[in-house]
């Protein structure tokens, strides 16, 4: 069946059930990132006016959702324009305004990047606004996000992707999915001296210790997310 | 370290962030049902194992997932280019049989 003859009856929202991601208040389920063992909160506290080369922050409890579609699709393209307010990035490029992002990852996909509050309003939101051959997945609960920032926060991706940091060929703006360490990480440079990583959940806790033997060498300091 | 160029990053990439998924341009027979064993069995199992240029699927596994391919020479591991999917190949034996003879 072609694209045409299953659109022509259904728009995407008609098929798609949406479910509240993040567990409800009320019913006294706590949602918890991956490093929730970590205590980053307490080891932020405890480290805080400590001098550092690397700061690491986790941000977590974001909305992540991946959206697939084509290019060329126009209800697509413009539906998730008109709900984040922020264009589809080209290749290895990130667009961001405010606290929302998207992160381009492959010639077909995108990965949107929010506050975790806003999970279920912005999946509902771009479920109604696109059409055709498309997907709007929210996969929060699957992945977390470290930041790295500070001086020798580069000297760290160094030792761990097989990639060039330098901004000649890693300008500020751009994502690459790497391999990072013995896993993968969506790796995108925000500024000058940060970092960030979007993790699998499952190999976050190796990546949390992978980053304390990386960082021996220089000063880690844990930050809080504000 | 060695760099493979994804057509859909548009960069060259580390060689550990790829997969070689075999040889390329192995259509899947349109009517299953109607293939001897023979047929089948060679659609199936058999492929090639040529000296010299080799048309290879690969995967940027650890990247975009996109597939794509790349000729290659397999006697000096040569990547004489990479195409996507669906493109044509530049680079062929026959080609490459025929820049000889012209150059000699």
């Amino acid at each position: 069946m072609s694209d045409q003859n299953m659109n022509a009856t259904l728009s995407y929202a008609q098929t798609i059930n949406a479910m509240q991601q993040r567990p409800v208040t009320e019913s006294g389920i706590v949602g918890a990132s991956p490093l929730a063992h970590v205590d980053f909160a307490q080891l932020a506290t405890a480290q805080s006016g400590q001098s550092s080369t690397v700061e690491l922050t986790e941000l977590a409890l974001r909305t992540h959702i991946v959206l697939r579609g084509s290019l060329n699709n126009v209800a697509f393209v413009e539906g998730v324009k008109a709900v984040l307010g922020i264009e589809l990035p080209g290749a290895l490029k990130m667009h961001s305004a405010g606290a929302v992002s998207i992160r381009w990852i492959s010639p077909d996909e995108w990965l949107v990047v929010a506050p975790g509050a806003r999970s279920n309003e912005i999946e509902q939101g771009l479920i109604d606004a696109v059409d055709g051959h498309c997907a709007v997945v929210n996969v929060s609960g699957g992945q977390t996000i470290l930041r790295l920032s500070g001086s020798d926060a580069h000297k760290v991706l160094q030792k761990s992707v097989p990639l060039d940091v330098h901004s000649r060929s890693f300008p500020i703006g751009k994502v690459v999915t790497s391999v990072f360490a013995k896993t993968q990480a969506v790796i995108s440079r925000n500024a000058e001296n940060q970092w960030e990583l979007v993790i699998r959940r499952s190999f976050s806790d190796y990546v949390w210790l992978w980053l304390q033997d990386c960082c021996a060498e220089f000063d880690l300091v844990i930050k809080q997310d504000e | 370290m060695f760099y493979i160029y994804c057509p859909h990053c548009e960069e060259h990439r580390e060689e550990e962030e790829f997969h070689a998924v075999g040889q390329a341009h192995i259509p899947r027979p349109l009517d299953p049902e109607s293939c001897s064993d023979k047929q089948w069995g060679e659609f199936l199992f058999f492929r090639d194992n040529p000296r010299g240029l080799h048309h290879e699927l690969w995967v940027h596994a650890i990247g975009c997932r996109k597939f794509f391919n790349i000729t290659r020479d397999t006697q000096t591991y040569e990547i004489k280019e990479v195409y996507k999917i669906g493109e044509k190949p530049t680079f062929t034996a026959d080609v490459a049989v025929n820049a000889v003879e012209s150059t000699t």
